[in-house]
């Protein structure tokens, strides 16, 4: 999968926040590469995947803290940067589709305009070829009637199109890289199927590198080529996606265990036994603050 | 939330200190959970360093109304013809009036009315608003359309006329500036009421409360007015400063404390004439104003922190 | 235990009105676990909701326990023997109430006595100690408000539990969990279970018979065994099935 350098490479990340009871670290040292394939980062909820894909973009707010061993697109560092450099990566070279097109798409300009508007902003072109373009982008998401799209507000498209508008805005300027933060969790089944085709033939087209961050394991494991696997802000295991369900990591097994299936029935669902020593291993430093968030469904001595 | 160094959910731990009691995320008493959350908030309004400082201008200010007769150097209204006029000096550290009394004296004095005008405004405008606000919004139809469009009337008035109008009717004291405010004031917190309303009315928790069987009364007053009333004491902090501004425009008109009293607008209008040679006669109450609105805008910023449902909880 | 017929439900009035339920009926028999699938905007919600009492447009027959439903409010008896979970445990709490003021308040609106033995009861119940009592929704996790909200549910001791997609909001690990606590709750309640879910899977777990909705209307009703054997007849649920096993690659995909 990774034949050549890879497009991007990560060492250490670490996200934090400072809170009253100290520092939080949502990530705590995750290292990966990314090469013209696509990646699946799996995880609960707090797990810190999202938190992954913004850092990388370097969308972390202040006073969260973005840390890093390294972070290099194509050999060249992109730690740290001005927040000028950093905007022509995001979006020109970097692109990020998020979970609910509803509020990425802003709601008083027509899609055509944002299209436009997105494109011109990495690519100096004149209006008439940026509006080729858009058109050119909406064909390429498979919007049968991108004339009338142009014209439509975001209340007037459906969720599906929606998505598949925001897709088409994120490759206009022509990316190496896609983020995609759960871009189908608010789709239903149906409609997700066609947006997955169409991000899967996009990026393959394109030979560009594919970051897919979700939580539906299934899913991950049928659309993605590498895996890696989340948990309390660390990267506990990384497989091939057609390997998954031979996954030997207690926390994947467990996941994949809770998950009811509708061709093998069983009267009561395995339930996730959390292990502290999932946290940390030895091999990387301890941490100096609780991984997870209230949101994050940890393990109680009273149950849930 | 989770506090990293002890671990607050095994039920066996017993907090350390009573920061940590009052931190816990597993209270075990309904005091426990009550007085966490106020220390929650704060130290969250803590943190806003210039919501502080408005907090501290007003603690003085209502230290001073309290102690005003004992810290007051002279009586606000012991006229010296012969001192009339005077600048800054030892003697009068903010100088003195056409009638030679003590601007320092009067100013201490006047915060008295100053704090009774804007205390009573601030209790009966927000509360008459969060009534006919929730009740319209929550009712909806015919009712809500009724409400609504009464306070349309009263929003379509600049409100310094209409209170203008209603002290002329009632005769110009104190008292009927006060209720002329307050009965202009309410539009607003009316509107913000209903609006809230609107977006909670239609919450899952509002539906299982209903599924219990909770009457209209029981929803409106336990479960809508709670989370109406941050947003308007937010509001009221924030408007504190435009009441203030108004009752000095009332007392400046001469249609609010009527003389000797040291009202602080009435102070700034006696010193108009003199604007130009006597500067401070103006300046000084004017001063003090500006220095009280500014405080309650500083609280009232502080004050959406804490009480922003929707802010950040951690 | 809960019967419906020709279901109507709508939103709006004349000009613009939204039919979001045509024609809905079936049967729940006491102690059955019954499902409703589809897709967002299907109306599987709004039956739940319309039978709830908590959308006032509808016409047809509602029957609980053999006593009709009128339109307009339902009455004590009714909150007793039905009660609803929702989706989202987010905004199923209110934000400023404790979990004892939460329950304390059920409890009074039911009428019940010895309210503090029963706030401990129901705690126990759905798993969750003693030291969840006095905590605000903001200090609960999803999955822990999801079992205050079940809890608030049970404290009627009702028969019927409508349960409106309760897990779609959870992680997956979470959701066995209360999956898990709803199907024991059942046992030792001897409860009836309507449930509505977007995954087949989840509805497959734990329900014995569903109905298939599509755009407003029933298209199917059958057993949970002749799902999984593949009898469907209506192609809709065919197309759910598939839709629901996952995505499949794109077929003569060249090499990267």
């Amino acid at each position: 999968m990774t034949q050549d350098a890879p497009l991007l490479s990560v060492r250490d990340l670490r996200v934090s926040f400072p809170t009253r009871q100290g520092s939080f670290q949502a990530v705590r040292g995750v290292s990966f590469d990314l090469g013209r394939e696509r990646l699946g980062v799996v995880g609960e909820s707090g797990s810190g995947k999202s938190m992954t894909g913004r850092a990388i973009l370097g969308l972390i707010r202040p006073p969260g803290r973005i840390e890093a061993a390294s972070m290099t697109l194509e050999g060249r560092s992109i730690l740290d940067l001005p927040e000028r450099q950093m905007r022509k990566i995001r979006g020109g070279r970097i692109s990020m589709v998020m979970q609910d097109p509803k509020f990425s798409l802003n709601p008083v300009m027509t899609v055509g305009r944002q299209i436009i508007e997105a494109y011109r902003l990495h690519a100096a072109a004149p209006r008439d070829q940026a509006r080729r373009k858009a058109l050119e982008m909406l064909e390429a998401v498979q919007i049968r009637d991108p004339e009338r799209v142009m014209d439509a507000y975001p209340h007037e498209v459906s969720g599906g199109m929606g998505q598949r508008i925001m897709i088409a805005m994120m490759l206009a300027p022509g990316p190496q890289i896609l983020i995609a933060d759960e871009p189908t969790s608010a789709l239903d089944v149906s409609v997700r199927t066609e947006v997955l085709h169409i991000m899967d033939r996009l990026v393959r087209d394109r030979g560009m590198g594919l970051i897919f961050i979700s939580h539906d394991l299934n899913l991950v494991a049928q659309f993605c080529d590498r895996v890696l696997i989340m948990y309390a802000g660390r990267i506990v295991e990384t497989l091939p996606a057609r390997d998954l369900h031979q996954a030997r990591h207690p926390y994947t097994r467990g996941l994949l265990n809770s998950l009811p299936r509708l061709d093998a029935p069983v009267s009561r669902l395995p339930v996730l036994a959390r292990q502290d020593s999932w946290r940390d291993d030895d091999t990387l430093s301890p941490s100096d603050g609780d991984p997870l968030s209230p949101r994050a469904d940890t393990a109680l001595p009273g149950g849930l | 939330m989770t506090a990293a160094p002890t671990s607050p959910d095994s039920p066996q731990t017993r907090p350390r200190t009573r920061r940590d009691w009052l931190l816990s995320d597993a209270p075990q008493t309904r005091r426990q959970a009550r007085l966490g959350a106020i220390y929650q908030g704060w130290l969250t309004f803590r943190a806003n360093k210039l919501a502080m400082l408005g907090l501290v201008i007003l603690v003085l200010l209502i230290g001073m109304a309290i102690l005003a007769p004992w810290i007051a150097p002279q009586s606000p209204y012991a006229q010296n013809l012969a001192d009339r006029l005077q600048p800054p000096s030892a003697a009068h550290w903010l100088g003195t009036d056409a009638l030679g009394r003590d601007i320092l004296s009067r100013l201490i004095h006047g915060s008295r009315i100053t704090l009774f005008i804007v205390g009573t405004v601030a209790l009966i405008a927000p509360i008459i608003g969060l009534f006919i606000g929730t009740v319209a919004g929550f009712a909806g139809g015919w009712v809500d359309q009724v409400l609504m469009r009464i306070t349309d009337i009263f929003l379509a008035f600049p409100k310094l006329i209409l209170a203008l109008a209603f002290v002329a009717a009632l005769g110009p004291s104190i008292g009927n500036a006060v209720l002329a405010l307050a009965l202009t004031a309410w539009p607003p917190y009316a509107r913000l009421a209903r609006a809230e309303t609107l977006t909670i009315r239609n919450a899952d928790f509002i539906a299982a409360a209903r599924l219990q069987g909770a009457g209209r009364l029981r929803l409106l007053i336990g479960h809508i007015w709670p989370l109406c009333v941050s947003s308007l004491i937010v509001r009221v902090a924030l408007d504190m400063a435009g009441i203030i501004l108004s009752a000095a425009g009332l007392g400046f008109l001469g249609l609010g404390a009527q003389p000797p009293l040291p009202e602080w607008g009435a102070m700034i209008s006696d010193g108009r004439a003199y604007i130009l040679d006597f500067w401070w006669v103006a300046a000084m109450p004017g001063l003090a104003i500006f220095t009280v609105s500014m405080a309650f805008n500083l609280l009232g910023d502080g004050l959406r922190d804490v009480l922003d449902p929707k802010g950040d909880k951690s | 235990m809960l019967s419906v017929s020709d279901l109507n439900v709508w939103f709006g009035q004349i000009p613009d009105r939204v039919d979001a339920v045509r024609g809905a009926g079936f049967q729940v028999a006491p102690g059955e676990s019954f499902g409703l699938v589809g897709e967002s905007g299907s109306g599987k919600s709004t039956v739940l909701r319309a039978i709830a009492g908590l959308i006032p447009t509808w016409s047809g027959s509602i029957r609980v326990d053999g006593a009709d439903l009128r339109e307009g409010r339902r009455d004590r008896a009714f909150f007793k023997t039905v009660q609803m979970v929702f989706q989202d445990p987010y905004a199923s709490l209110h934000p400023r109430h404790s979990v004892d003021a939460v329950l304390a308040e059920t409890l009074r609106l039911q009428g019940m006595d010895r309210i503090d033995q029963r706030i401990v009861r129901l705690l126990d119940d759905v798993g969750l100690g003693q030291s969840f009592r006095f905590r605000y929704p903001h200090q609960l996790s999803g999955g822990q408000r999801q079992r205050v909200a079940i809890a608030r549910a049970l404290a009627a001791e009702p028969r019927l539990l409508l349960l409106d997609e309760p897990t779609s909001a959870l992680d997956v690990s979470v959701q066995a969990e209360i999956l898990n606590l709803l199907a024991d709750l059942r046992a030792e309640h001897k409860l009836t279970y309507l449930m509505v879910s977007h995954d087949l899977s989840v509805i497959g777990h734990m329900c014995d018979r569903l109905a298939v909705m599509q755009q407003g209307r029933i298209v199917e009703i059958l057993p949970v065994a002749d799902l999984r054997a593949g009898r469907s007849t209506a192609p809709y649920t065919a197309q759910l099935m598939a839709a629901s096993e996952g995505y499949r690659a794109l077929e003569a995909a060249p090499a990267p």
